[in-house]
């Protein structure tokens, strides 16, 4: 394997010094001086009524109190994918917590006194809580005017009922794979709603100048994607509007796209010379952002005695809330991989995106993969037990190998599946679970294998720019956001490495979408390989301009001449040497006292050319959605007391191929940090809804996000390198897959340790305790 | 309005403030202190945590009137001269993602070090309880502190 100076190494983070000091500034932390008012909003109480009247009359009586705002004053539709969402709510309200109207005043306080004063009369219409109540005949229609929404041409919604879309994956012959099958397993999963939970809550400033042009101050995953959402839905040309985007305080998809940056968005054009601050409290970040989507998933699967899959048919019915503009896509992602990663010939995926009256679903770290692998890889464990085959050797004969047929017909990438599921095994000790001294406590291993590919559509693309400043330091010009995995980090060891110039030399600053190029979104775990790509062709780009310069000088053949410890050289003169600093900016003084060359400014761009969505609408054969599959297997140790169900991870392992990481200890920090959102989910995090559709636990004391008390005693994460060949040195992303894993290993190891199988996520201490009660009693 | 003279990071400041008016937002819009950060508003996260006197406390459970005549030390304040160890250490360690809890944790342990110089890792644990981290799982956090307070430096 080539030898690398920076890439494969654990460069420090080139942000930490910035995070460490308290400098990095992030959206709320932007002072904006006398002329900033800020918008608090008026949210619905019915999870679906129709408004009948707004009366603003008191609040407006509010000392500061400036405008306010309602749905007749923003008759705009946007999404991303599908455009079913109003900036506020125009005639009908779909969910609790759903913005009517925005009073606008200059102090938060006043803002909120007011909106508080603001009444709003609804006629209530019957509420759709649940997504299998939404799909029947007689239910409410959430979105009656369904059939006029405009939408991506890879969707499929059904009008006149409360489908947004639908994913049909169909490969193989079902009923011949289900007759082949010794032995068939059919059961139905649950998994609830999650929310992200970033510490920083959502934050955007919009403010709309004199001379007609909108700047959004915004704390987004998407600068691009919202620039774009904001100019479409307002009317304004791509030109006027800006989006600038400083630190992010957590994203896990919760920031990708657009949700309430639309809002100050769209209150700044009627807000003039103004900058107009909304500011999520805790409670909104919980209930008006986007939320991870509810799944019920019935899982049918053949098997033959030996152990292979036969059939699977698997359907999915996705709880995607009030208006579903990014959360089809999430829908649309696992119907064509809800196989997992296994290689199965038969093959029927029903993925249904169902309107219910909750809150918007969306993007959540892992993209649906998480809530599809909770069903499946359950399933698996309790085909293998009840065959009586190791669930490991069971796992190792169906996964899926490079080339494969994936369930849409494309080729599988080159993948270390099969390394992964061995170094796992190695490093838990499978087999050789320890036992506890304490007779209350028993302990369970639970297995786990998993897979995601970026869901994007097939034309997104990554750009970068990259100069030369005079003292040959560099400053790297993208638009991916670093919202903690280390991006900035990981672009600068690319451009350090073709360039020769140490990352520590490097300056990459967070997107304004006047500078910086065009990028799609950081979303998806793409960043890495689209934009590594980007960076790349431009660290090449400069390191040509460099080289055809010297060429043009000092005459040496271009392919004689490299590039080592920020300085030119040449294979066949050792003699010469010409730091980098001499001439990137000045150029080269002749003979003549003329100059040649001038300032080395780079560019690269990366659009994955192969990749296509145009499968047949029945089955999804015949196209190229996904661009690759990043893979790997978890394991852990899991400790329960039998009395009181408190669960304790002893010891865990993930393996990861990462195609190369090209940062280890980042990537290390991925499967640490993943593997306990993951865990979390699972074991305790639990949004509760009332009847009414109203969710009762909107903060940290009542939602339970891990605490540094809840980290497994033992984590051991695992690289594994097997070469994603379009990728950047053969990187692939990483960064969502980490916690995939996480909640069907809990299943697992609960029924290892107690024989008792649980179905519907979250496994609480509490329900393991009664469930434990109920099988004593039996 | 009140007129308060604030003891932070070593310097006396002169402001006006409400008395409802917490400590947080004192910080952050009147002195233009932004290390501390927003994150519940009702001290769940400790992302606004602050030294008072030496010890962590949640600036947004804290009213602005209440820190008259407390000595106030923020991250702007630890970073000053030069960094503490323990900001080199977390940056050796890659210790934070997305930084948002960083200036919080930084002054949690700060206290803890002050009072426990190699303390356990369970000591560790506790110090930063009740300051959540959504991104790194904690373990580059423990990590950096295990590695700089351990026997031989």
């Amino acid at each position: 394997m080539k030898d690398y100076k920076y890439i494969g190494k654990d460069v420090t983070r080139i942000d930490a010094l910035e995070k460490i000091s308290g400098a990095a500034i992030y959206g709320d932390d932007i002072d904006f001086g006398a002329n900033l008012l800020h918008a608090e909003l008026v949210q619905s109480t019915m999870a679906h009524a129709i408004i009948k009247s707004i009366d603003i009359s008191e609040a407006l009586k509010v000392k500061g109190v400036y405008k306010i705002f309602t749905g007749k004053d923003f008759p705009y539709k946007f999404g991303l994918y599908m455009k079913d969402r109003y900036i506020f709510a125009q005639d009908k309200v779909r969910f609790v917590g759903e913005q009517i109207a925005a009073v606008i005043a200059f102090s938060p306080g006043a803002a909120k006194r007011a909106a508080e004063l603001v009444k709003v009369e609804y006629e209530a219409l019957p509420a759709v809580l649940d997504q299998m109540e939404a799909l029947k005949d007689d239910t409410a229609l959430l979105h009656p005017e369904l059939a006029d929404y405009p939408h991506v041409p890879w969707f499929f919604p059904k009008p006149g009922t409360n489908i947004a879309h639908w994913r049909k994956t169909r490969k193989g012959d079902l009923d011949k794979g289900f007759s082949e099958a010794d032995f068939i397993l059919e059961d139905t999963y649950q998994v609830p709603r999650y929310a992200h939970c970033a510490i920083e809550t959502h934050v955007a400033v919009g403010k709309f100048d004199h001379s007609g042009r909108l700047t959004v101050w915004s704390s987004s995953q998407s600068p691009h994607t919202q620039r774009h959402l904001f100019a479409e839905a307002l009317g304004l040309s791509h030109k006027d509007v800006r989006v600038i985007a400083p630190h992010v305080g957590g994203g896990f998809g919760g920031k990708a796209g657009v949700t309430m940056e639309i809002i100050p968005a769209a209150l700044a054009t009627k807000l003039k010379g103004y900058a107009v601050k909304l500011r999520y409290s805790r409670e909104q970040e919980f209930i008006n952002t986007y939320q991870r989507l509810g799944v019920v998933a019935k899982i049918k699967m053949g098997v033959k005695k030996d152990g292979t899959i036969t059939a699977l048919d698997h359907k999915i019915y996705w709880d995607a809330g009030a208006y579903v503009e990014y959360g089809a896509n999430v829908v649309n992602a696992v119907g064509l991989s809800a196989i997992g990663p296994y290689r199965i010939h038969n093959v029927s995926i029903d993925s249904v995106c169902v309107y219910t009256n909750l809150p918007p679903g969306g993007a959540y770290r892992g993209f649906g993969y998480s809530e599809m692998l909770f069903g499946l890889e359950s399933h698996i464990t309790r085909i293998a037990n009840e065959l009586g085959l190791d669930q490991i050797e069971f796992r190792r004969k169906n996964a899926i190998k490079a080339g494969d047929l994936t369930a849409y017909g494309a080729k599988m990438n080159p993948n270390g599946l099969i390394e992964c599921i061995d170094k796992v095994q190695q490093a838990i000790e499978w087999g050789k679970k320890p036992s506890s001294n304490d007779p209350t406590k028993v302990i369970g291993q639970g297995f786990s294998l998993f897979w995601k590919a970026p869901a994007m559509p097939p034309n997104a693309s990554s750009s970068a720019f990259l100069k030369f400043n005079e003292d040959a330091t560099i400053n790297l010009i993208i638009s991916g956001m670093d919202i903690g995995q280390g991006y900035q980090t990981v672009m600068a060891q690319i451009a350090a490495e073709i360039l020769s110039v140490p990352p520590g030399k490097i300056r990459v600053e967070t997107p304004d979408t006047d500078r910086n190029p065009y990028e799609w979104q950081t979303v998806a775990s793409h960043i890495t390989w689209s934009s590594g790509n980007a960076v790349k062709k431009a660290a090449l780009d400069a390191r040509e301009q460099i080289l055809s310069l010297i060429n043009r000088v000092y005459h040496y053949p271009i392919d004689e001449l490299y590039l080592e410890d920020e300085a030119v050289k040449c294979q066949t003169d050792p003699a010469f040497l010409l730091p980098l600093k001499n001439f990137v900016v000045d150029g080269i003084m002749t003979r003549d006292g003329t100059f040649k060359g001038g300032p080395i400014n780079a560019r690269g761009m990366f659009m994955p050319e192969f990749s296509s969505t145009n499968g047949d609408p029945e089955t999804s054969q015949g196209g190229h959605p996904n661009v690759h599959y990043t893979v790997g297997a978890a394991a852990l140790n899991l400790e329960i007391d039998r009395e009181t169900g408190k669960m304790r991870v002893l010891k865990a392992a993930l393996a990861i191929d990462a195609g190369k990481a090209l940062n280890p200890d980042l990537v290390r920090g991925q499967i640490t940090g993943g593997l306990l959102q993951g865990l979390a989910t699972v074991l305790y995090e639990d949004m509760r809804y009332n009847d009414k559709g109203k969710l009762l636990n909107p903060n940290f004391t009542d939602y339970k996000i891990p605490t540094s008390m809840d980290v497994p005693d033992e984590i051991i994460p695992i690289i594994v390198e097997v070469p994603q060949p379009d990728g950047p040195f053969g990187a692939r992303g990483i960064g969502e897959h980490t916690m995939l894993p996480a909640a069907p290993m809990i299943a697992n190891a609960v029924e290892d340790a107690l024989g008792i199988r649980i179905k519907e996520m979250p496994i609480t201490a509490e329900k393991v305790a009664l469930a434990v009660l109920n099988k004593d009693k039996q | 309005m009140k007129e308060l003279i604030l003891k932070v990071n070593n310097e006396l400041r002169s402001v006006y403030v409400e008395s409802n008016e917490i400590l947080l937002d004192v910080l952050r819009e009147k002195l233009g202190i932004k290390s501390p950060k927003c994150g519940c508003e009702r001290g769940d996260c400790g992302a606004c945590t602050v030294l008072l006197d030496g010890k962590a406390v949640r600036s947004c459970l804290v009213l602005a009137v209440e820190a008259e005549g407390h000595s106030i030390t923020t991250v702007e304040g630890i970073s000053a001269e030069k960094l503490s160890a323990l900001q080199e250490s977390f940056i050796q360690f890659n210790s934070f993602q997305c930084g948002y809890c960083a200036p919080g944790i930084i002054l949690a342990v700060t206290e803890l070090l002050e009072k426990h110089p190699k303390p356990s890792l369970e000591e560790i644990k506790e110090s930063i309880a009740g300051n959540l981290c959504r991104c790194t799982g904690y373990t580059p956090i423990f990590d950096a502190i295990m590695d700089l307070t351990k026997g031989d430096k």
